[in-house]
């Protein structure tokens, strides 16, 4: 089953940011429960920018526990301040999602751990010290790495979500096969394999028509072996693309009515 | 050197259905059939024999002498049901089929109240086959049940609106049934569901063949729908009726009595409506609706073999 980690709940939202500042909870509950009927099977949650981190600590718990109070998905904390992610996890009711970790090991020593002790799924990132790398081979080289650390860290690979980082296509048009390439790839590295997971609207950013680039996109992906994604929840056209792929890929059986029965959990 | 054991990662369940008076449950298994060391299967797959509400026309001898002097009392036949140790009574209510009595709604509601009133396990209520028919007489029969807690049939693309709205409404469950076609059948528990039948309260039916007769068609489907079930696929994690009984008194090998190379009829009809459940028990299968007292005897031996734990 696909799984769609809806991207709305995030403090680089004016809608979020206010409501943070405000401490409303409104909206963080209105945009929970809006991306679960479209459905979400995650819901990313991220503060945004905020100067503190014991204060984004704080604010990463209040945006936890007001979304699981409107519905009942698990989020995906979102967030590179260790702190938060542990305030986060602390709250979490269910299994939550880590996003994210990269190749670094400091970063892995630090996340892992944390997965492995609040059984929380966990996205990787193939980047390290030196950035993103172009090549597939390169991003598959860092994905072993994530693989191995987080086998050592006794987290099972079904709640690995390797991430092979999307570019946009309008300046980094090079990486696009490089992607989809690491994406099949990702799945040979361990049996059962990893899951893989990308931010989905990178590929769009800054350019025009930037939902046919995301279903599109969304489409080849997912035949390449793209298990999930952060995105946009409520695109209903690109809902509805995961929902054909699925069909067409034989991951779910065929009904009439696919494209409603997908969005419900 | 020691083993590892190859174990699925399952993420889902069977839904879990309660019937009768005495609250037997089926289903909720959350791995393959049998593999009790990958998972749970909480409950073993049940019988139920037939009774037909007006003497079967066309059944071999062997099949009506276990019954012989019960073949025109539904109710007497009934309790003979319970007393050969079927999990449960499927009363098939021929009679309003047109072209044998037409009977009335009101007058199979009336033989339906009184067989579920004699005996004290869940009872199972199938219409006579003819959708439109059935459309009209199983909304009538499931009031005349209220509160038994009994099991419907069959609901088809045709006719599953009337018979799921009174299912509900006096607290039945429902057999959702199929042409051996699994995105049908898939469509038609979310038609189901989409008039407020809860999931635990739908059996499938994907129209089983027996053995000889296209038993892998229908095996294939369960093995599909069951793999999808436990993958998260919940408008097919439901559990599975098999109408084997039906099927396998429809075989010659069951059926005629004068082959002396194929050996004795007695040995060879109950052998082939035997492993055709089994073997649907095998695929997934849950309800086992079969016609002759000796298979349920040898089905359920099978059963308590299958049922032994082999968690390592």
């Amino acid at each position: 089953m696909f799984e769609i980690i809806g991207e709305r709940i995030n403090g680089l939202f004016l809608d979020i940011r206010e409501a943070i500042a405000n401490k409303d909870p409104k909206p963080v509950r209105d945009w929970a429960v809006k991306q679960a009927q479209a459905g979400a099977y995650w819901l990313d949650v991220n503060t945004g920018p905020i100067a503190s981190k014991e204060e984004q600590a704080e604010v990463m718990a209040w945006l936890v526990k007001t979304a699981q109070e409107a519905v009942e998905l698990p989020c995906c904390i979102d967030t590179t301040n260790v702190l938060a992610m542990e305030e986060g996890l602390k709250v979490h009711k269910g299994k939550a999602m880590i996003n994210s970790t990269t190749a670094e090991q400091a970063k892995m020593d630090a996340l892992f751990p944390l997965a492995a002790n609040y059984g929380a799924a966990i996205v990787a990132l193939t980047m390290n010290e030196k950035g993103v790398p172009k090549s597939a081979e390169d991003r598959i080289a860092l994905a072993m790495e994530l693989v191995a650390n987080a086998d050592a860290y006794g987290i099972p690979m079904p709640d690995l979500y390797i991430d092979p980082l999307v570019l946009p296509v309008n300046v980094a048009q090079e990486h696009g096969p490089e992607v989809l390439e690491a994406l099949r790839q990702v799945k040979l590295l361990a049996n059962p394999a990893p899951k893989t997971t990308c931010g989905l609207s990178n590929i769009s950013q800054k350019a025009p028509n930037r939902p046919l680039i995301n279903r599109t996109f969304l489409a080849m992906a997912m035949v390449c072996g793209l298990d999930s994604a952060v995105m946009d929840a409520c695109d209903d056209e690109l809902v509805d693309t995961a929902a054909t792929a699925s069909i067409i890929l034989n991951q779910s059986i065929y009904c009439d009515s696919y494209l409603k029965i997908f969005r419900q959990k | 050197m020691a083993v590892t054991i190859a174990k699925e990662r399952w993420t889902s369940k069977v839904a879990e259905m309660t019937l009768g008076p005495n609250g037997l449950k089926v289903g909720g298994e959350t791995t393959l059939p049998f593999l009790h060391f990958e998972g749970e299967m909480p409950n073993r797959p049940v019988t139920a024999l037939e009774v037909f509400d007006m003497e079967p026309q066309d059944w071999p001898d062997i099949l009506k002498e276990p019954f012989a002097d019960v073949l025109s009392d539904p109710v007497a036949w009934a309790k003979k049901i319970v007393e050969y140790g079927a999990d449960m009574v499927a009363l098939r209510l021929m009679s309003a089929h047109p072209d044998w009595k037409d009977a009335s709604a009101d007058e199979v509601a009336k033989t339906a109240k009184a067989v579920a009133e004699a005996i004290d396990v869940p009872l199972i209520v199938l219409g006579c086959g003819v959708e439109e028919k059935d459309g009209q007489i199983l909304p009538v029969v499931a009031e005349a049940l209220e509160g038994k807690r009994c099991l419907i049939g069959c609901a088809t693309a045709e006719n599953y609106k009337s018979i799921t709205a009174a299912s509900n409404a006096y607290g039945h469950s429902v057999i959702a049934s199929s042409p051996l076609d699994i995105n049908l059948c898939k469509q038609l528990n979310i038609l189901i569901t989409e008039m407020g039948l809860s999931l635990d309260r739908i059996a499938f039916d994907p129209l089983v063949g027996a053995l000889g007769y296209g038993i892998e068609y229908a095996y294939s489907i369960m093995e599909r729908a069951r793999m999808g079930a436990l993958t998260g696929d919940k408008m097919l994690a439901t559990p599975i009726v098999c109408f084997v009984g039906m099927e396998a008194w429809k075989a010659k090998e069951a059926k005629d009595p004068d082959v002396p190379e194929w050996g004795p009829q007695a040995d060879r009809a109950i052998l082939w409506e035997v492993t055709t459940a089994t073997t649907f028990a095998i695929a997934g299968g849950t309800i086992f609706i079969l016609r002759h007292p000796e298979s349920v005897k040898r089905f359920n031996a099978f059963i308590n073999e299958a049922m032994k734990s082999n968690a390592y």
